[in-house]
């Protein structure tokens, strides 16, 4: 049934891409590019926890990756400094993570699959949870969409205006973590903060509003997934890194042409 | 009733006392301008008043159809967000394309719509800020030190257009500055902040106070000169010496010229 895994993969990779590129503008507007690094090595450490405790993967992941998203924009607050405490995290729950792993016993555990996903192996059910988390951020930035980009550009006018900036860092800590969820069956946790970060990038030069960049990263986003499985499957090279490298192709030429065209 | 009424306003960042026992109200329709010394608390106290920072102690109580609008110091705009002036204008709540274009009428920039806010200059970037607060149908304009980065003619330009919109709007101002000579000039009653509130009233009372002198010194010789010359203060002086009184101007502004003419030698 070749087909049929082909066709569960690609829309895997198209659900976490549309739903990753949206929220992805917001972490590269925020510039938290770190802090979607933490939230996604958090989740190897969600890996063990689920197998320890037989938990779903995506149950377990949730979790640890929701705990450290929260923890850091916690701190955030407090006066630390904040990139070198982002990159303290990141790779200690990486580092904690992968040594968790390592004392499961019994199944033999393919590591390879959760640092770098597996989206061949997406099953029916995989791709109904892939699908319900990235509704769920998509629904969430569609309704808090003005409120959120008011508290980006300026906490004070937001205060203004009757918007709570601590709730929508809330919105944006909750989603980071269900995409981190979703996502690591299809690109893995080190490649999580790509998905997020290359399609908005790539969409910026040619973007005059924030929707527009929203809308098109999400289609950079999209064609980067759908690009990189067939590419992988031309190639019989790994997808998930694929995927990533087709989108920063993207990047590479959308940055060319800004650069030619002398873009604001 | 006043639109907002603060009363025993205490706020504390780590051991650092920001504000204390400061009490202070804004009535309907009249300009309010907050000067102090950097650091004196003025922008903690705005932000007190929107709401961004909850006090230790104190109450603050606004009124119940109290409608702000806020022109923040500055506004940056991360280089990664496409902003244009229309879009900005639509935070939080989306508007017409007319009444966006009225708005910009009223700031005095009509023709920037379609402009990217990354592109605008210190002045007009003020007033699009001011566009967008005008848009909230505000009882209530706060701004934080509007005029910093604009020249001397563009900030006094920038204060008109703020009576207009008062005289237009009917909506009170409350403003926070360092521009003593322009601000308090267009003020109805200034407050003098230092942490506390060390005193308050009509611009000619306050700049005339010891206790704003002893905080600003010689840097408001002008403010203070320009006071002295509008107000009348004969009633002081049972014995009619006006002389007295301006020689009483002079020896304050005494260190003043000597620094004047310093940059000449």
């Amino acid at each position: 049934m070749i087909d049929d895994f082909l066709l569960r993969a690609a829309l895997a990779g198209l659900g976490v891409a549309l739903a990753a590129a949206p929220l992805g503008c917001f972490v590269v507007w925020r510039r938290m590019a770190y802090f979607g690094d933490a939230t996604a090595h958090a989740a190897i450490l969600g890996v063990a926890l689920s197998l320890a405790l037989s938990l779903p993967i995506v149950l377990g992941t949730l979790a640890m990756a929701l705990i450290m998203a929260m923890t850091v924009s916690t701190l955030s607050g407090r006066g630390y400094a904040i990139d070198t405490l982002l990159g303290v995290l990141a790779h200690s729950a990486l580092a904690f993570g992968l040594v968790a792993v390592s004392f499961i016993e019994g199944v033999r555990i393919d590591l390879m699959a959760y640092l770098f996903g597996d989206i061949l192996s997406v099953s029916w059910t995989d791709l109904g949870v892939v699908w319900i988390g990235a509704g769920l951020v998509l629904g969430l930035l569609w309704w808090r969409w003005s409120a959120l980009l008011t508290a980006t550009l300026n906490p004070e006018l937001a205060h203004a205006g009757g918007i709570d900036p601590k709730r929508e860092q809330l919105v944006l800590t909750l989603s980071l973590a269900v995409v981190v969820a979703v996502a690591i069956k299809v690109v893995g946790v080190l490649l999580i903060a790509a998905l997020l970060i290359v399609p908005p990038a790539a969409a910026r030069p040619f973007s005059h509003t924030p929707e527009g960049m929203a809308l098109r990263a999400a289609g950079i986003g999209g064609v980067s997934a759908l690009g990189g499985l067939w590419a992988s499957y031309l190639l019989d090279t790994p997808t998930g890194p694929t995927v990533v490298c087709v989108a920063a192709l993207f990047f590479v030429a959308s940055s060319v042409v800004a650069l030619v065209r002398g873009s604001d | 009733m006043s639109l907002v009424d603060v009363s025993g306003l205490q706020v504390t960042f780590g051991s650092n006392r920001v504000l204390e026992d400061v009490s202070f109200h804004i009535d309907p329709g009249e300009i309010v301008t907050i000067v102090g010394p950097n650091g004196s608390g003025k922008s903690t106290l705005l932000r007190c008043i929107i709401g961004a920072i909850r006090p230790d102690a104190g109450r603050i109580t606004r009124a119940t159809d109290l409608r702000i609008g806020y022109v923040p110091q500055k506004l940056h705009v991360d280089p990664t967000l496409p902003l244009t002036v229309r879009r900005f204008l639509g935070l939080p709540r989306s508007v017409s394309r007319s009444r966006a274009r009225q708005a910009l009428e009223s700031a005095g920039v009509p023709d920037l719509a379609d402009r990217p806010m990354s592109g605008l200059s210190g002045g007009q970037h003020q007033r699009v800020l001011l566009a967008r607060a005008l848009l909230e149908e505000p009882n209530l304009l706060i701004l934080d030190e509007a005029t910093q980065g604009l020249d001397q003619p563009g900030s006094a330009a920038f204060y008109l257009q703020i009576e207009r919109i008062r005289r237009e709007l009917g909506c009170a101002v409350l403003m926070v500055s360092h521009e003593l000579h322009v601000v308090m000039a267009a003020s109805d009653r200034v407050v003098c902040l230092n942490g506390h509130v060390c005193c308050q009233g009509a611009p000619e009372v306050v700049a005339s106070a010891p206790e704003y002198r002893a905080l600003f010194g010689s840097g408001t010789q002008g403010a203070l000169a320009l006071y002295r010359h509008d107000h009348d203060h004969h009633h002081d002086h049972a014995h009619g010496h006006s002389h007295d009184h301006a020689h009483g101007s002079d020896d304050n502004a005494g260190p003043s010229p000597g620094k004047a003419h310093a940059p000449h030698d």
